[in-house]
């Protein structure tokens, strides 16, 4: 990191060791998983399909990923009504 | 120390021009120089290289394919090295293709040079296709080479899933051309990157060296020697998969201060 750049508060940019490191990671979950990101995007929209069937959910806020070890992960916040409904 | 039973391995990456022919080339002459007896195959058929690589491009009078077609047995297509008893080497044929034989054929010649040999290496050719499982079909153990690049590391997270898929071991990694340097400024995958990644156990590490290209341009393989960053690490190889414990050597940078200074911190590796 340079002086200039530590004087304007800028980060530094990562090295590219660890860009490739990070990459490959993303990209070996993929492959191993034989999955693709538009894949993963189509499965996001259909879960939140099914489950908007039953609650509310926070559309924007649903998040889908696939983690290390090959575990899909997906993060639902049910939206604002959802609590009333169950009362 | 003599093996118990001799070892079939098959060398291999996935990806083309990580260094899989002269990672053969020099462990067995490594192996051969620990006084084994050693069969180095070039099962890239329809191409032609390990005869280069090893400067013994002028002795090949048969090749696999003469064994496969049963017009030789596989013992007498074996060169032998003249300046590593205990070394040699078994062609492969330009004019054929990789269809021509079979993964059984493979195997057949393999099992046949048992009794003459302690280790079989076999080079197999780039790819996953026929060749590789030509290569693969005979192998009681996998080395897998691949150099700290993405493109090589993912190409051999691939190979490690085929060679599980075939019922083998897992492959045990060489990383090839580990360039200090850039290692020591981040801008290359370190060893415990891509261990961390492919999750194989680690053979060795081979530094860059360009005294590699100097030896491929002669046919002599680096091992033959003593010396240089490579040639150590191929000799350090070759004795863990004899069975001894050898420690990764230190990375030495010979690229300048820097290069010393940043070493200081990250003395690990056969040049890691």
């Amino acid at each position: 990191m340079s002086l200039l750049d530590r004087l304007m508060g800028r980060e530094p940019a990562k090295a590219s060791g660890t860009v490739a490191r990070e990459r490959l990671k993303f990209v070996l979950e993929y492959d191993r998983a034989r999955l693709t990101p538009a894949q993963l995007e189509t499965i996001r929209d259909e879960i939140i399909a099914v489950i908007s069937r039953h609650v509310d959910i926070a559309d924007g806020q649903v998040d889908v990923k696939l983690e290390q070890g090959g575990r899909l992960i997906a993060e639902i916040p049910l939206g604002r009504g959802a609590g009333a409904r169950t009362r | 120390m003599i093996p118990a039973t001799p070892r079939i391995i098959t060398v291999t990456s996935g990806k083309g021009g990580v260094g899989k022919t002269t990672t053969t080339a020099n462990i067995g002459v490594a192996l051969a120089r620990r006084g084994r007896r050693v069969a180095v195959i070039d099962a890239d058929i329809g191409l032609r290289n390990l005869d280069v690589v090893m400067g013994l491009e002028n002795r090949v009078v048969y090749n696999l394919i003469h064994v496969v077609r049963g017009a030789v047995d596989a013992e007498r297509a074996l060169i032998r090295d003249k300046r590593v008893p205990g070394l040699m080497m078994m062609a492969a044929d330009q004019h054929s293709d990789k269809d021509d034989v079979s993964p059984e054929e493979m195997r057949e010649v393999c099992e046949a040079l048992r009794a003459h040999v302690d280790y079989v290496l076999i080079d197999s050719p780039a790819g996953i296709e026929q060749g590789f499982r030509n290569a693969l079909a005979p192998a009681d153990e996998v080395i897998l080479v691949t150099t700290p690049e993405v493109s090589s590391v993912r190409d051999a997270d691939r190979v490690i899933g085929l060679v599980e898929a075939a019922g083998k071991p897992p492959p045990r990694l060489i990383l090839n051309r580990v360039k200090a340097d850039l290692v020591a400024r981040g801008d290359m995958m370190t060893t415990e990157d891509v261990l961390d990644i492919l999750r194989i156990d680690l053979l060795g590490v081979v530094p860059d060296d360009t005294a590699i290209i100097a030896a491929t341009n002669r046919g002599e393989p680096v091992a033959l020697g003593d010396g240089g960053r490579a040639g150590r690490a191929f000799h350090n190889i070759a004795a863990r998969l004899d069975g001894e414990h050898v420690d990764v050597l230190p990375l030495d940078n010979h690229s300048g201060f820097f290069g010393r200074l940043s070493g200081l911190f990250r003395a690990d590796g056969d040049g890691r």
